[in-house]
């Protein structure tokens, strides 16, 4: 059941990507035109849906399926550049306080400690709102928030490390900080890392729907999926699909990297990063 | 213990004047404030007025200078969008906003706690697999999500709970789970883990071997044990939902500190944002170390130190 689980995960995650890379090939429709003649149209398995529209189409007339494919090239992107850009910056800190200890050390735990103190969602929405909106900037803002957790586990992977016996034979053979660093240490606390990459991606796929729902991350015409749901919003009553659609692929795709990172971390026999 | 908690303390404070710099270094990010309170159809004449109403054109450092020794004596200064005192705004809408994380964390015990108990006693069956699955289910939901889920189920088609507003008790209900789902699966996992530690330790068995019944021992012993990191953890996670309550509130039109925050944000009213980010830092900054207070009277090996 474990390893179903995991297969699924990675199934589902493989899944949305190959829709993010092929989403111009296998898009019915232009997911940006308009056709005020076609609003509201309900998904081909409901009453009044149509094979045109597999998927239905939005307030606006826009073909649903073709936004939520492109919805998931934004999804993916936040997701991997988030990780990219909090891992460089988490993984440092922590690499950083764990090896060289003391003052260093504390002064990384100090960032950490500010940084948990800081409320995440109004600060993320604060710094979208003061520079603008955009894709690149919804993910510096995730990519500079998100970093906690990496710190917390490389730093204590870190401290581990340090003093096993390689590490001293490294600095016998006068190996330099930088190689120590980078070639013995980096490698081997490299595991745990991968599944905090699961778990930040996933929250940072989650903050940026949040915060295109409340206005204030990717903007419209941009399909991404917590925009979808908040343009739906005020037809839900009557269409229901138009929420539900978006927000199950949401869920779905959030839950298939969870059970990845879940699986991996029974694999790779790696502690519960708390 | 006393050195313990002291070391606590002055880094608290610490922490606190950092947050400080940061919450009023944030709203300076777009440059000139004056140009985004002003509004887009400004002329350069209404800028520079507002920029001299609001104190604007003065040197940030005497700026800042002048927000926290204010701050510090508990003047937030003024709103913009209210022409009000930030300090009263903020007070007024806090019981809002504390109702709604207390029941959301009260609901995230109540389901957390016998979940985490059920799954270590079954460790590694089937139902403790499941509750672990229903876990990452919980965080996997997109809250806003959720939320308008539950607003379409329970407030429409069951007509069982009101879906926006908190004229009655039952307002906060509907929100109070969405926010409580955000913290059951780590609570869940702790207590869990909690749990397995103590039934495995050695005053379990001898409660065991004493001939208690099992159910005494699971619940007078184990579970007293297991809870103290979930009771630290448990301050922790309020800290965290009352500044993840923002979205919350913005989907329930609850008009607490998080719907004042979203809409200053929205509405350039600086004054207010940067406030509430300070105000909702020490709170959490406050619960931390009150989870570590608890920690150190609780746990010997902390108190001897």
């Amino acid at each position: 059941m474990k390893h179903a689980a995991t297969s699924l995960g990675a199934l589902i995650v493989f899944a949305v990507l190959l829709a993010a890379v092929v989403a111009p090939l296998v898009a019915p429709h232009d997911p940006f035109v308009q056709d005020l003649n076609q609003r509201l149209v309900p998904p081909e398995w409901m009453d009044g849906g149509s094979a045109v529209h597999p998927f239905g189409t939005d307030q606006l007339g826009r073909d649903y399926l073709s936004r939520l494919l492109y919805g998931a090239r934004i999804s993916m992107m936040i997701g991997i550049f988030t990780v990219v850009t909090s891992g460089l910056i988490g993984i440092t800190l922590g690499v950083f306080g764990g090896y060289f200890g003391g003052k260093i050390d504390e002064v990384v735990m100090f960032i950490i400690t500010c940084r948990l103190s800081i409320p995440l969602i109004l600060v993320a929405l604060t710094v979208v709102a003061l520079i603008g909106s955009s894709l690149l900037v919804v993910i510096l803002t995730l990519g500079l928030l998100l970093w906690e957790r990496f710190a917390v586990v490389s730093r204590t992977t870190t401290m581990q490390v340090r003093n096993l016996d390689y590490i001293a034979a490294a600095q016998a053979a006068g190996a330099s900080r930088r190689h120590i660093l980078l070639r013995e240490v980096l490698p081997n606390i490299l595991t745990p890392l991968v599944v905090v990459a699961t778990l930040e991606m996933a929250l940072a796929i989650l903050l940026e729907a949040a915060l295109s729902f409340l206005g204030l991350g990717v903007p419209p015409p941009l399909p991404s999926w917590g925009l979808m749901i908040a343009e739906g919003k005020d037809y839900m009553f009557f269409s229901p699909w138009v929420i539900m659609i978006p927000g199950i692929a949401l869920f779905v795709l959030v839950l298939g990297i969870n059970l990845l990172g879940d699986g991996l971390r029974d694999l790779l026999g790696a502690a519960r990063p708390t | 213990m006393l050195r313990f908690l002291l070391r606590r303390a002055v880094l608290a404070l610490l922490v606190c004047l950092t947050v400080l710099v940061i919450s009023f270094a944030l709203t300076r990010l777009s440059g000139d404030l004056a140009i985004s309170i002003a509004g887009p159809n400004a002329t350069e004449q209404d800028i520079a007025t507002v920029r001299k109403n609001y104190g604007l054109d003065r040197p940030l450092p005497t700026q800042f200078v002048d927000w926290a020794v204010h701050a510090a004596e508990g003047d937030l200064g003024r709103s913009y969008l209210y022409h009000a005192p930030v300090a009263g705004l903020i007070k007024e809408r806090m019981p809002i906003t504390l109702t709604l994380g207390l029941t959301g964390l009260v609901i995230a015990l109540v389901v957390a706690i016998p979940l985490g108990v059920i799954a270590a006693m079954r460790e590694g069956s089937l139902l403790d697999r499941a509750i672990g699955l229903l876990a990452l289910f919980g965080q996997a939901m997109p809250s806003f999500w959720l939320s308008l889920v539950l607003i379409i189920w329970l407030g429409l088609n069951l007509q069982l709970l009101p879906i926006s507003g908190v004229d009655t008790w039952q307002g906060y209900i509907m929100p109070g789970i969405v926010l409580a789902f955000s913290a059951i699966p780590a609570l869940m996992r702790l207590t869990r883990a909690g749990m397995i530690d103590a039934l495995s330790s050695d005053y379990i068995r001898t409660a065991r071997a004493k001939g208690l019944s099992s159910t005494k021992i699971v619940l007078k012993h184990a579970l007293r044990n297991a809870a103290m990191p979930v009771v630290s953890v448990a301050a922790v996670q309020l800290g965290f939902m009352l500044g993840g309550s923002i979205v919350i509130e913005a989907v329930f039109a609850l008009h607490g500190v998080g719907y004042l925050a979203w809409e200053s944000i929205s509405k350039n009213d600086f004054p207010v944002v940067q406030a509430v980010v300070l105000i909702l830092a020490i709170i959490y900054i406050g619960l931390t170390l009150l989870a570590d207070a608890m920690n150190a009277v609780l746990d010997p090996r902390l108190r001897a130190a």
